[in-house]
């Protein structure tokens, strides 16, 4: 009995010390990202832009055709649902109130940064489990080439300017979709509804909303890099830290929303 | 009357007294390697001179994967040195490293193509990551190399397009692209039939010829060993059993080198306590 608990307690404190390990990781590779854009030239190892572009295109433009569906389908139903919910109060007007504020501040980025997990953080641990098991990493590392440099930094300065591009793209649109519930519903001329918006949302939660969606962009980059550097065993290998890398990806998107949404509030 | 140079096919020939007498471009002392806590390499000492095509030859187990990484340098040893080109490969700083890998090709045993590039981009990657040549240089230089594998014509296509001997020209092609002294092959004619494993010898052989470079083949093929060697290393367990001419090894007494040019199985000798201990999974 008293050895079960203590093979429990050794295989928490193992658990615990790798799920560390993984943060130091992040960390690492955080850093090296920055210095290889920093000092890249310097050394005759530049960071390249066309390779950070060509992300770009990947993480951002491709994905706009779902992240504008999904966009529009939660608009109209945080419209729906806030008509709905205010009408106990007869105070169906306030709805905009409801929708210009959560759509900025929280549902754009929060949205957005799942699907980019769903999409490109699946990928990028999938891509880089399969160049670790090809050994293309090693045969980036033979040639000289580092591969933080190559792979890593295009990949996070792609999401890093993707992911808020995205973010306020779909708030927009989301803004769009309440709006037409809202003038089908309430009657509520659009200029009206603008005018509310202008009046409801300040600079600040735009800033607070983008500056999250940064945050999740270099997260989902950290999370998907380091679980596909961890494959090992095949493809059931990849598939399984592709599956571990979206679920740890969400789950730190949504704790550290709520991280800096205290944060933010109380300042 | 003008004279022809006619390339002497050199192999298997005893290496130049001139050659013998150079520092050697590969060394490694006393090399011994872990994973997690188990010893792999106990104690290895090679060298390897200029010119030179060394065979690190051993079955399944017997650390030549991981005598091959250590002398990559993708794998850090736990003592020992490795000195490549006279440089100490893991005392050096990063720069001297990039350095020092600019003048070493690897061809991996599974290609190692990276499959977001065709062939020509793969082949001209290290020139685009090293040198500040213009584009059209580079073009023209991978494809003087993809001539030199017989590769012309398959500039455009993906690595999932190309046949497993294509792959391994292809990985060739990107090792010497830059004209490195060193040349690293892992397994270069596994798992491609007898024709197109004996033309990637014969690619090997003239390589060396050609550009004079020193050459390390990994590989457990017997008969692309004896037709490629200058010299074979023999790894059994982690140890060297023998290193020595293609005459030398086939004439060694030992029994261990015999049983894996016959290809016999060893049959493990094993005391019934032993043996005991196994069966129930308990501990020494």
């Amino acid at each position: 009995m008293l050895a079960r608990v203590g093979d429990q307690m050794e295989r928490m404190g193992r658990a615990t010390a790798a799920g560390m390990a993984e943060f130091g990781l992040g960390a690492v590779l955080l850093a090296q990202c920055i210095y290889w854009v920093v000092v890249g030239h310097r050394r005759a190892q530049p960071v390249r832009l066309d390779a950070a572009f060509a992300r770009c295109m990947e993480v951002g433009i491709l994905a706009i055709p779902i992240v504008t569906l999904m966009a529009l389908t939660i608009g109209i139903m945080l419209a729906i649902q806030g008509i709905y919910s205010l009408r106990v109060f007869g105070a169906e007007e306030q709805v905009v109130l409801g929708v210009g504020m959560s759509v900025v501040r929280e549902f754009g980025p929060l949205i957005t940064g799942i699907l980019v997990a769903g999409r490109t953080g699946s990928s990028l641990a999938a891509r880089i489990g399969t160049m670790r098991i090809s050994q293309e990493i090693d045969a980036l590392s033979v040639m000289g080439i580092n591969p933080v440099r190559f792979i890593v930094a295009p990949a996070l300065i792609a999401m890093m300017i993707m992911v808020p591009t995205l973010t306020f793209w779909s708030s927009i649109v989301m803004l769009a979709g309440s709006g037409w519930y809202i003038s089908v519903d309430l009657g509520m001329s659009w200029a009206a509804y603008i005018e509310r918006l202008t009046e409801i949302i300040k600079f600040g939660d735009v800033l607070h909303g983008l500056g999250k969606s940064l945050l999740f962009g270099v997260l989902i980059t950290l999370v998907g890099v380091i679980n596909g550097t961890l494959v090992s065993g095949g493809a059931e290998g990849v598939g399984k830290m592709t599956t571990r890398s979206v679920v740890i990806s969400i789950c730190a998107i949504i704790v550290t929303d709520m991280v800096f949404a205290f944060i933010a509030t109380r300042s | 009357m003008s004279t022809i140079a006619i390339s002497e096919h050199r192999s298997n020939a005893p290496a130049d007294p001139e050659l013998m007498a150079a520092p050697p471009m590969i060394e490694v002392r006393d090399l011994i390697t872990h994973y997690g806590t188990r010893e792999i390499l106990h104690g290895i000492n090679l060298s390897v001179r200029q010119g030179e095509i060394m065979v690190i030859m051993g079955g399944s187990g017997s650390g030549k994967s991981t005598l091959l990484n250590a002398l990559l340098g993708l794998l850090r040893p736990t003592s020992g040195t490795i000195r490549l080109l006279g440089q100490d490969l893991n005392a050096i700083s990063d720069v001297e490293r990039t350095k020092l890998r600019q003048k070493m090709g690897v061809a991996f045993q599974g290609g190692a193509l990276f499959s977001s590039l065709n062939v020509l981009e793969n082949i001209m990657l290290p020139l685009r990551e090293h040198t500040k040549l213009d584009r059209n240089t580079m073009r023209i230089m991978a494809r003087m190399k993809m001539q030199v594998v017989s590769l012309s014509g398959f500039e455009n296509l993906m690595p999932a397009e190309l046949s497993g001997g294509m792959i391994k020209r292809a990985a060739l092609a990107r090792a010497i692209v830059m004209d490195p002294r060193i040349l690293f092959c892992d397994e270069p004619s596994a798992g491609l039939d007898p024709v197109v494993s004996s033309a990637i010898d014969e690619l090997i052989l003239n390589l060396r010829d050609a550009m004079g470079m020193s050459i390390v083949v990994v590989t457990h093929e017997l008969e692309s060993a004896f037709k490629i060697a200058d010299r074979i290393c023999v790894l059994d367990k982690g140890h060297i059993l023998t290193v020595g001419t293609v005459e030398e090894v086939r004439n060694s007494a030992n029994e261990r080198i015999q049983n894996l040019l016959n290809r016999r199985t060893e049959a493990e000798v094993l005391d019934p306590d032993e043996y005991l201990r196994r069966l129930t999974g308990m501990q020494q």
